[in-house]
């Protein structure tokens, strides 16, 4: 190991962050849990700060999360998990209370800054709940600096560990809570560096005394009076303000830019341009906006873009990379014997994330160093591809993640961070960049358009005997990593986004993976010898998934194909039903096996009162507004959740509008860390997949998207009349936590689509549900 | 020179009077509150009350709006001491990432402080250009009601 050395961002971001350095210089004390470095750190005299901070700087060491304990009894925790509105910060600062049994407001929380906290990747909503982030890092850190302290307190006070207590920042005497020892008075003014214990006790769910609680997030009182700074309100000394000149169509090229046309507007600094980037720096924002507004650049016209109606029916003529998730082998046989076989083609349009803010980043890259401030999802993954983008190595950089909008996946934030870089490189002075609506919007990494083809072959009890899927993505770039061509602004800076390589046919699987539920959840899941993965029971079964190259940037967007998949695969059973003439929630209950799977459609339904019938519902008159209900469900990827949901919806017939009553949503995410932070997200969650099923599409024409503000992209506003929404959380103390902030997401489209049809007895295969698509689709069905 | 009173402090500011209020509020005067979003009246997020009205700051010129009383959602309350209407919202946990607020909160009171009698229907369609994207609707809905009875029952 190379000596450690602390680096001077390190020491900087700590300063920032408040640690007292000089509380462990000075021999104040402290406990500190770290890993293999904490024991290099004693040998060498450094304090363990140092050594983390520079481990933590060093790609060649990974580390994980740590907490220090000072002598005043005050606790900080370093996280790679940040806080992207879902309430992170609230559920890891419990965690660490929890964990370490201190009070709550003892607790200080860093998130993702390089060097100095762990890298932990993406913050994302796939791995995400809440709890789930840190299981193996964060919490046990805590659980160690417990379990050592309890062990300091069993010396002092002459007790066995196993007759102890710790509670409240101090350690008592389980029979005789007279006698304690408080961890101040235990670290005393001595510094205690202990390795993380893998093996260290978590506190059990049915312990716990903070976490599983409804409490409030310590961070919304400073959010609603507006103390929180964003990274929108970031200002640092000698910022300028930087705005890109985005091109005016898809594949549009550089020609040359007329830096005369501002030569008369106060306040330009700089105009830049890379190969086929531009941008301009001003002193204040409105005049950078102003200058790249009326900037003169002559771009080359672009490749024209494939049709939008006809997108759809092109995605299946591309070369594509193919992937057989499972295959029986005996699917064609089973179809050709089946009494009946159905089948059905469901389409998924693009969309975006849409944040409420556009994205905002603050760069100072001068001297050899680079600080960049950003709401990116993952710091490291940034500072890799910023060193790329500005030529200089990795370790000069240093990411601070600031919060942002709520991102919902990739959205600008990745990229107005590689704009703020360049441009503060090209001027050597701090560069805060805010894009437009615009440059947001019509830029931004969409979610991927799907077109799926089903097909089912029922015996003559009308079970279903075997299911073929056959699906067709669209994608292109994605998160950065070391590529800023992943996103639009580095791409135009002249990087390439990580190349598509056309695969087929695909190799086989060697083992059950859902592929982003591409498989459905009715299937058995039989990958060679292996034990079937699957929640079902269908045993004849095929998936084959074809990604082919995008037009438009892509990435992962809440639920990200998970939701998509799964708007195909909960419609299809409900169409399958339907035929059948079997009630929808007992019909999905007869071809299921996974208990958690059964347990939360059980507990959705009874939640509802859900009546047992076939749909569509029976007397409904053909216009007028008329009611339906409509039942979905997912055993969301590799076990990262469970969820149920029952709508209740009207359909206006004469109009094609939409409106959705009630939503009971039953949801087993494992132990709870925060019930009110799980609840708000279901909620949430649940709206916005409204919003994404009745009126999200992104539109383009011959060579350009043409979604590119609130009106050109609808989302549903406060104005809008939104369900009451009722959340169920299944009691599972003694399992894993799960994934929550996706989960509600993943069932709207179809639990809706199957309540319109109960209601009229149309079928929707095609989002986004608009009135105008509603109406016609109910015309189409009356001639 | 522009003379704006902001959260109850007299400022004379040196901008050009076509410029947006929402960056002399922000850039000029370092207020956290209203915020970017759009730019175009669309969203909602650069909201400050001028005037007992609530305004969207990216698109008043500072111009307009001289000698005017501004609030925005920085002048309301305190963490320690929050406005009634910023305690609805914390009572209700009525936010996730929180951009949107300036919006939701101060079109809220606003439209109360004029409309004190307003039923939920008035209420809601008083929110009806106000976007929130991490779609904390019923919850922000549910603590502008319990504002609105509080109020009424002051
Ligand atoms: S930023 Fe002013 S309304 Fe959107
Ligand atoms: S709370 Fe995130 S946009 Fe409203």
């Amino acid at each position: 190991m190379k000596t450690p050395t602390m680096t001077s961002d390190a020491i900087a971001a700590l300063a920032r962050e408040g640690v007292s350095r000089r509380a462990f210089l000075k021999g104040s004390g402290a406990l500190i849990v770290g890993f293999s470095v904490a024991g290099a750190a004693g040998r060498l005299g450094l304090t363990p700060e140092e050594a983390f901070a520079q481990a933590a700087a060093d790609p060649n060491i990974q580390l994980d999360s740590w907490i220090a304990i000072q002598a005043d009894g005050t606790v900080t925790a370093y996280s790679g998990k940040c806080e992207l509105g879902q309430g992170q910060f609230m559920v890891q600062s419990q965690l660490v209370a929890e964990e370490l049994c201190v009070p709550l407001d003892r607790v200080r929380l860093t998130q993702c800054v390089t060097g100095v906290t762990p890298n932990q990747g993406t913050t994302s909503g796939a791995g995400s709940h809440f709890a789930n982030f840190n299981r193996a890092g964060l919490a046990l850190a805590a659980a160690t600096a417990r379990q050592t302290l309890v062990g300091l307190a069993s010396t002092s006070l002459g007790v066995p560990a196993a007759d102890l207590t710790a509670r409240d920042g101090a350690v008592f005497v389980t029979s005789d809570t007279s006698r304690s020892v408080s961890y101040a008075e235990l670290i005393g003014g001595r510094t205690f560096q202990v390795p993380l214990d893998k093996a260290a006790v978590r506190r059990h769910p049915r312990e716990w005394a903070v976490l599983g609680k409804p409490i409030g997030r310590v961070d919304l009182p400073d959010m609603v009076t507006a103390r929180l700074q964003y990274v929108h309100n970031l200002r640092v000394p000698g910022m300028l303000h930087g705005r890109p000149v985005r091109p005016p169509s898809v594949g549009a090229t550089l020609v040359s830019v007329d830096e005369s046309s501002i030569k008369d507007l106060p306040g330009i600094v700089k105009v830049v341009t890379r190969k086929n980037y531009v941008g301009v720096v001003a002193q204040k924002p409105w005049q950078a906006i102003q200058a790249a507004e009326k900037l003169r650049v002559n771009w080359s016209a672009g490749s024209p873009l494939p049709s939008q109606a006809a997108y759809y029916d092109h995605m299946r003529t591309q070369p594509s990379r193919d992937t057989i998730v499972v295959d029986s082998g005996d699917v064609p046989e089973k179809l050709a014997a089946a009494a009946t076989t159905m089948r059905a083609t469901y389409r998924y349009p693009f969309q975006m994330h849409g944040s409420i803010g556009s994205s905002c980043a603050v760069a100072d890259v001068q001297n050899g160093k680079a600080t960049i401030w950003a709401a990116s999802q993952n710091v490291y993954g940034l500072r890799g591809a910023s060193a790329t983008l500005l030529g200089v190595p990795p370790e000069t950089i240093q990411v601070i993640f600031t919060r942002g909008s709520g991102c919902y996946g990739i959205n600008g934030a990745d990229a107005v961070a590689f704009d703020a870089a360049l441009l503060s490189q090209e001027v050597g002075q701090p560069v805060r960049v805010q894009l437009s609506r615009k440059d947001e919007m019509a830029w931004e990494n969409y979610g991927l358009a799907f077109v799926i083809d089903q097909q089912i072959g029922l015996d003559a009890q009308g079970n279903i005997v075997a299911w073929d899927y056959e699906g067709w993505s669209a994608s292109r770039g994605g998160r950065p990593g070391n590529r800023p061509g992943n996103v639009a602004s580095g791409f135009h800076m002249g990087f390439e986004p990580a190349p598509f390589q056309p695969r087929t046919p695909s190799p086989a699987p060697t083992e059950f993976l859902t592929d982003n539920n591409a498989a459905p959840a009715y299937m058995v899941g039989r990958v060679g010898s292996h034990e079937p993965g699957g929640a079902g029971l269908v045993a004849s079964e095929r998936v084959l998934s074809h990604r082919i190259e995008s037009p438009f940037f892509n990435g992962p967007l809440r639920a990200p194909e998970q939701l998509q998949n799964t708007f195909a695969h909960e419609s299809f059973m409900d169409e399958v039903a339907a035929r059948v003439k079997a009630d929808p929630v007992a019909y999905r209950l007869r071809h299921l096996r996974d208990p958690r799977l059964m347990g939360v459609v059980s507990a959705a339904a009874k939640g509802f009162g859900w009546d047992a019938r076939p749909s569509p519902r029976p007397g409904n008159r053909q216009r007028g507004v008329v009611n339906g209900r409509g039942f979905a469900c997912v055993a969301r990827d590799e076990g990262n959740g469970w969820v149920a949901m029952a709508a209740d919806v009207d359909v206006n017939q004469d109009n094609g509008q939409v409106v959705v009553k009630r939503l009971v949503i039953a949801c087993d995410a494992g132990p709870v860390s925060n019930p009110d932070g799980i609840r708000n997200q279901l909620e949430g969650a649940a709206l916005h997949g409204i919003s994404r099923t009745l009126t999200e599409e992104v539109t383009w024409d011959s060579n350009k998207v043409t979604a590119f503000d609130w009106r050109t992209y609808r989302t549903l506003s406060l104005g809008t009349t939104m369900p009451k929404v009722e959340t169920i959380l299944m009691d599972k103390p003694d399992e894993q936590a799960t994934g929550a902030g996706e989960m509600s997401i993943t069932i709207v489209a179809a639990a809706l689509g199957n309540a319109i049809f109960d209601a009229t007895g149309v079928r929707l295969r095609q989002v986004p549900f608009t009135p105008e698509r509603v109406r016609a689709e109910l015309l189409a069905s009356s001639d | 020179m522009i003379p704006l009173k902001v959260n109850g402090t007299a400022h004379t500011l040196d901008v050009e009077p076509q410029t947006p209020l929402l960056y002399v509020l922000s850039d000029d005067l370092g207020l956290n509150g209203p915020k970017f979003g759009c730019g175009l009246a669309q969203c909602g997020s650069c909201t400050v009350i001028v005037n007992g009205r609530a305004i969207r700051s990216c698109s008043v010129p500072v111009g307009s709006v001289a000698n005017a009383e501004i609030t925005t959602l920085d002048g309301l309350g305190t963490p320690e001491n929050p406005h009634p209407i910023q305690k609805a919202f914390i009572d209700e946990q009525a936010a996730q990432c929180g951009f949107c607020l300036s919006g939701v909160v101060l079109t809220a009171k606003a439209f109360l402080d004029q409309n004190p009698r307003a039923n939920e229907e008035q209420i809601r369609q008083a929110m009806s250009g106000v976007l929130c994207r991490c779609f904390t609707h019923t919850r922000m809905l549910r603590a502008i009601g319990r504002y609105a009875a509080e109020r009424r029952n002051a």
